[in-house]
């Protein structure tokens, strides 16, 4: 394993390292969206259940703060296609 | 039992989520022209092509999240939950395939007006979008009368 790396150039070596980097961030920025549209989604879903005429107003709400959480998603993925070599 | 049928039913008359996605991809096309020339001159014809991509990617991410969800409260809000999960995870991966293929597909492409188009967009229409509907709310004269809920014979008439 050492061999390998030591005949690998440094140029490929940086190159790997951030494709790893890059989708690494990607991964981990995307748990924290996905807790947060699961709250959106499960309180939405509470709230139609309890007020079922209501619900059109829950799920305008609900699309917006799915739509902005993914946002947070994005701003991840954006990182990631800078970094991508 | 034949009250949660009537429920779900009651759910799948009215499509917010549907009507919103489609009024953001209106505004996107308003202001489309203004990111598509300013890619072009910062980076030239990349960047255009690139801000483009962008905004295409943002408009079809707003549409398919809003045909999931209303699809999936046809069938019931278990399945919604489900449904918006598993899309958001479909979603972000399709991005990151589209993402590598994009990089790799040659030199017409741009990385940085792509992301600044791409997350500017994203949160610009949304906000947008947000104070139209809390307008909207505040002031209920100003929301659209939906659609559907006119019959051809009202139509007629006006």
């Amino acid at each position: 394993m050492l061999n390998v790396l030591a005949q690998t150039a440094a140029g490929e070596m940086v190159e790997g390292l951030k494709a790893i980097g890059a989708g690494l961030g990607y991964g981990l920025a995307a748990i924290g969206p996905g807790i947060g549209i699961g709250t959106v989604v499960g309180n939405a879903i509470s709230a139609m259940a309890r007020q079922p005429e209501s619900a059109g107003m829950a799920r305008t709400t609900m699309f917006l703060g799915i739509a902005f959480t993914e946002a947070l998603a994005l701003i991840g993925f954006v990182v990631f296609i800078l970094l991508l070599p | 039992m034949s009250d949660s049928s009537t429920f779900v039913a009651d759910l799948s008359e009215v499509t917010p989520e549907r009507d919103i996605a489609r009024d953001l991809a209106k505004r996107a096309v308003w202001v489309a022209p203004v990111f598509v020339a300013v890619g072009a001159v910062g980076w030239g014809a990349t960047g255009a092509a690139s801000a483009a991509v962008a905004l295409i990617l943002v408009v079809a991410n707003f549409l398919i999240g809003a045909a999931i969800i209303t699809r999936a409260v046809r069938i019931s809000l278990n399945a919604l939950y489900g449904a918006v999960l598993f899309g958001y995870l479909i979603r972000l991966g399709a991005l990151a395939v589209i993402a590598v293929v994009l990089k790799g597909s040659g030199d017409w492409f741009s990385a940085v007006p792509f992301a600044i188009t791409l997350l500017v967009t994203h949160l610009g229409l949304l906000t947008w979008e947000t104070r139209h509907v809390s307008a909207s709310l505040a002031f209920p004269g100003l929301a659209p009368e939906p659609v559907s809920q006119v019959t051809p014979e009202e139509n007629h008439s006006k």
